[in-house]
């Protein structure tokens, strides 16, 4: 335990670490130092100057270094002449800190007073009304009127874009740094500055896209005032007539902690719709932050394209039709099935749901196949990471690697909390065949070849710099993704994973063991249920029954589309009409994750709920009331009223989630620094978590059952070949996927289908950066613009997933100059 | 009795002769007092723009909940009202409306005024949520009308100098 001091402020005792802030001290015995500039999880600057307090230290005796006492006997204390700032001095033994004298209060007044000097004073139609933290600390300390005249006051450019997110208004901003600090500390992105000195300066963004940062949004949550506000929100209501729903992001395996706002609304006919997307605090997951597509890629939900009403297949066109008779369809079909009978889900599922498809899949005695390309759930279940696994604690002493996963654009808060592990001394080793954002944080950076990923995880073990670095290390966590990877592949490099840190015994204690950076929000969840990826999907849905439920195989790939057409029967169950549908014979409108409740697993195990923001919308079911009506048809009872007793099924009958409920997901514990409560200057406008911090799930290894560990699989890789290219697939955060591609905000972040390249290979193929080339994968033709890129391999052609272009592993592909047109 | 039936005649045949304090209403209407409050008018400026900035304060203020209020962005193609933001929607549902002035209070532009029409009864409850056409002034000149196109730069300030009856 680090050293306590006990000082007082205000006439309060309080005891605290030593090296505390006198703000933060203050702050725990439940005192408010009043403050812009200083944020809990930043550096302090003391550039505000509105934390001014009075501050007196005990005299010590330089001859005999004892504090010398009073007439009562009790240590005497020297008050400072000036008053000092609470966010930049430390606490020390014996301190007297007064916040509310006469002194500091006159100070705290007349920078309030000076800060408003040049504040347009515009709150009626600021965004930040009703949640600024200016406006709270003059009503709380500062004068009642202004003494300055509007057209005397400096007039700066209202509703300047840094980037097509989030705007500035210059005049509102009182220079406090929290977005520039915010950028350049915690998110390593430092895209944004101060320009111009004295009353003129301003920030400016020094990227070209501007703004050029997935954790951007961030920024507008800790703006005290309404210099930055989203262009999601921009005028979109007033804090104080929003509701707020707890809920999980199903962008990513992070599982990030949201709150929905939501309001009423005339220009949606009056339905409840989410009005923005807030984080929720939960320190072991992400913090008081998340990522811009998780702010805001919730549009899909509110789509046109969202299927109100379920359809059946009559005279070869889809035609709406009654929940029996569609459930009624696809049950009989199901039931006929028998062996022939394949589940397809996806991650994007909660494990209520993926309980109920698995329950029904057993029952019928088919096969429940997860829609996946990335193999290795099973083992992260035998040695992922011990409960109590958190970034936030790892420090000197840990080792983390990150294999073949660019974790800035698959999971940003990863990126952003192993950053932060690898600043306070852990160990990072960043593994991939090309520049990642995150080797600039690493210790060491390992550059191997596609194909290579096996024998560079072996090699970790190996004595060495990096392999002590490794196999010493006190605590060793491995996150591993699929970049360049399909499943045969991910699963290789997945065991060989677990191998190596079995092996170096990092398994089964908290901040050990192995991370899976899935594609997906569930596929932990999905694995732990009992879905499992198949090889060769396009075979295994041949000729089969299939129940295609929260994936769209037909728009991902032509091969599988051929599959489905010529499928025995197949029933789908989505959010919206996708290709898959199109092709289907009963379609069935599933419920968005938003309109209901449920449970998601994280890619740390950690089972988190979320819960209904919005009514659902037309007549559509919860996905694991869905599957509970087809099984009735069929004459099969599963749970479907209600998605706490289904857990509470799941929970007794997977012995993993054994002990779990819905009231224990939702228990919540003090947490630091405290956010969202009447105090937004302090921690910003952040929710506090009062819904729930979830609970991670013990594995085989911590619960001390003895792993054993499949031997690795000899793959035979890839490579490229002579005057070949190798297509490899690879992450981007924003891509067309169905969750993300009916955000308009984001198109020109999602941009179009695009390969990169090497420049020589470029050279080769006499195309430019830029420039149009013909993309051939699988006898598929598709039109992509080429980028390049000097870090990644000659001879391989980088393909993105979720783009359009059907790539699930790496193999051969033709690339083709096409006409000359400059595309950005 | 005589006589006391005589007192109570002489009253009524007194006040035969005395001015009606009834008014023929509807025929006839009486003029309300200055500080009468009534149905609420939206304010525009000599130039037509609307005072109304889409603040939602008066929403915020008012006890009964009948205010309604959605914001949106104002251009200098399509100027509404002075400043960044106009109110798209504006809705006072008169059946809630208790007619207490408190959103007159609030308001920041002064664009909000309880006026002297007290003529609301509907056969709907539908017909008693005024929309903001309905509210709105009325304007002089086909020219006044909003959305206005402006010249950039002109119309930057949305809550303009307020001055104080006291001063």
């Amino acid at each position: 335990m680090t050293k306590q001091v006990t000082l007082t402020i205000d006439g309060k005792q309080v005891t605290v670490a030593d090296g505390m802030l006198v703000i933060d001290a203050a702050k725990t015995a439940g005192i408010d130092i009043p403050v812009f500039c200083y944020h809990p999880k930043m550096e302090p600057v003391g550039m505000c100057r509105q934390c001014m307090v009075e501050i007196g230290r005990p005299m010590i005796d330089r001859a005999t270094g004892k504090a010398i006492l009073d007439d009562k006997g009790d240590p005497k204390v020297q008050f400072m002449p000036k008053l000092e700032t609470a966010c930049t001095n430390p606490v020390s033994e014996g301190m007297v800190v007064l916040t509310q004298s006469d002194k500091a209060k006159a100070g705290q007044k007349a920078n309030l007073e000076f800060l408003l000097t040049s504040h347009p004073l515009d709150c009626p139609i600021c965004d930040k009304g009703g949640e600024c933290a200016l406006q709270d600390l003059t009503i709380a300390h500062g004068p009642g009127q202004s003494r300055y005249l509007y057209d005397e006051k400096m007039h700066l450019a209202k509703n300047v874009p840094l980037g097509e997110l989030i705007f500035l208004d210059q005049e509102r901003c009182i220079q406090c740094a929290r977005c520039i600090r915010f950028q350049d500390e915690i998110a390593g992105d430092a895209v944004i500055d101060f320009d111009e000195r004295g009353r003129s300066t301003q920030i400016v963004s020094l990227s070209d896209p501007g703004f050029d940062s997935v954790f951007s949004g961030n920024t507008t949550d800790i703006c005290p005032v309404g210099a930055l506000t989203t262009a999601d929100f921009r005028f979109g209501a007033r804090p104080w007539e929003l509701n707020a729903s707890a809920s999980i992001c199903s962008q990513c395996p992070v599982g990030c902690n949201l709150t929905f706002n939501t309001r009423r609304e005339a220009m949606a006919d009056g339905t409840i719709v989410i009005k923005r997307v807030m984080p929720r605090q939960n320190e072991e997951v992400n913090e008081t932050w998340i990522c811009d597509k998780g702010r805001f890629a919730y549009h899909y939900v509110e789509s046109d394209a969202r299927l109100g009403k379920s359809l059946i297949r009559k005279d070869g066109r889809l035609a709406r039709a009654s929940w029996d008779a569609a459930t009624r369809a696809a049950g009989q079909a199901f039931a006929e099935a028998k062996k022939n009978f394949v589940v397809l889900a996806s991650g994007r599922l909660s494990n209520e749901d993926l309980f109920n498809l698995k329950s029904l899949a057993d029952q019928v005695g088919g096969k429940a196949v997860l829609y996946s390309n990335m193999g290795g759930g099973d083992l992260t279940a035998l040695v992922g990471v011990g409960a109590g696994t958190n970034f936030g604690e790892m420090g000197k002493g840990t080792t983390i690697v990150v294999m073949a996963s660019d974790l800035y654009e698959e999971a940003p808060i990863w990126y952003l909390r192993v950053k932060q592990a690898a600043e306070r001394g852990a160990t990072l080793i960043v593994a991939n065949p090309r520049e990642t954002k995150l080797e600039r944080y690493s210790d060491f950076v390992i550059r191997y070849s596609y194909g290579d990923e096996v024998k560079t995880v072996q090699d970790l073990t190996k004595k060495g710099k990096v392999g002590d670095a490794f196999t010493k290390a006190e605590n060793a966590v491995i996150l591993f993704g699929s970049e360049g990877l399909g499943l045969e592949g991910s699963t290789a490099l997945a065991t060989a994973c677990a191998r190596a840190l079995n092996d170096t015994e990092h398994v089964g204690k908290p901040n050990n063991g192995l991370i899976g950076v899935w594609q997906r929000a569930n596929d932990q969840g999905a694995w732990e249920i009992g879905f499992r990826p198949e090889e060769n999907l396009a075979a295994a849905l041949k000729g089969k029954t299939v129940y295609v439920v929260g994936a769209d195989p037909a728009g991902d790939d032509p091969a599988l589309a051929k599959a489905l057409s010529s499928a025995e029967f197949v029933a789908v169950q989505d959010l919206f009409e996708t290709e898959t549908a199109k092709l289907a014979d009963v379609v069935l409108a599933a419920q968005a994750y938003t309109e209901r409740e449920g449970t998601f697993t994280s890619g740390e195990r950690r089972v988190q709920r979320f819960y209904p923001a919005v009514p659902a919308l037309g007549e559509s079911k919860p996905d694991y009331a869905i599957t509970s009506q087809v099984a009735r048809q069929m004459g099969v009872i599963l749970e479907g009223t209600s998605a706490s007793v289904v857990f509470d099924i799941m929970a007794a009958d997977i012995p993993v989630f054994a002990g779990l409920n819905y009231a224990r997901l939702a228990e919540v514990k003090e947490q630091w620094p405290i956010v969202g409560r009447g105090d937004m200057y302090y921690g910003g406008s952040t929710y506090e978590n009062k819904q729930g911090l979830g609970v991670q799930l013990s594995n085989a290894a911590s619960r001390g059952e003895k792993a054993t560990l499949p031997r690795v699989q000899k793959v035979a890789a890839v490579r490229p070949k002579e005057n070949k290219l190798l297509a490899v697939p690879f992450t981007k955060l924003y891509d067309r996927g169905a969750t993300v591609a009916s955000t308009e905000l984001l198109d020109q972040r999602i941009g179009q289908a695009f390969v990169v390249l090497h420049p020589s290979a470029a050279k080769n193929l006499g195309i430019e950066a830029g420039e149009r080339a013909k993309l051939t994968l699988d006898g598929i033709n598709e039109e992509v613009v080429v980028k390049i890129d000097d870090t990644i391999p000659a001879g391989v052609v980088l393909v993105p997933r979720s783009m359009g272009l059907p790539i699930n592993e790496p193999g051969e592909a033709g690339l083709k100059a096409g006409k000359k047109a400059a595309v950005r | 009795m005589l006589r006391e039936l005589a007192r109570g005649l002489g009253t009524t045949f007194k006040s035969m002769f005395e001015r009606p304090v009834t008014v023929q209403y509807p025929e006839e209407k009486r003029e309300v007092r200055p500080r009468f409050r009534g149905r609420h008018v939206l304010k525009r400026y000599d130039n037509g723009l609307e005072k109304c900035i889409g603040c939602s304060l008066c929403a915020a203020a008012c006890p009964s909940d009948a205010i309604f209020v959605e914001a949106s962005a104002n251009t200098d193609e399509k100027r509404f009202s002075p400043g960044e933001r106009y109110a798209s929607t504006y809705e006072i549902n008169m059946l809630r409306c208790i007619y207490c002035g408190f959103c007159e209070d609030a308001c920041p532009t002064e664009a909000i005024v309880l006026g002297d029409n007290y003529e609301l009864s509907f056969t709907d409850r539908r017909d008693a949520i005024y929309p903001k056409e309905m509210l709105l002034e009325s304007v002089a000149s086909a020219a006044q009308t909003t959305p206005q196109k402006t010249n950039a730069g002109e119309f930057t300030r949305s809550v303009p100098e307020m001055k104080d009856s006291t001063d």
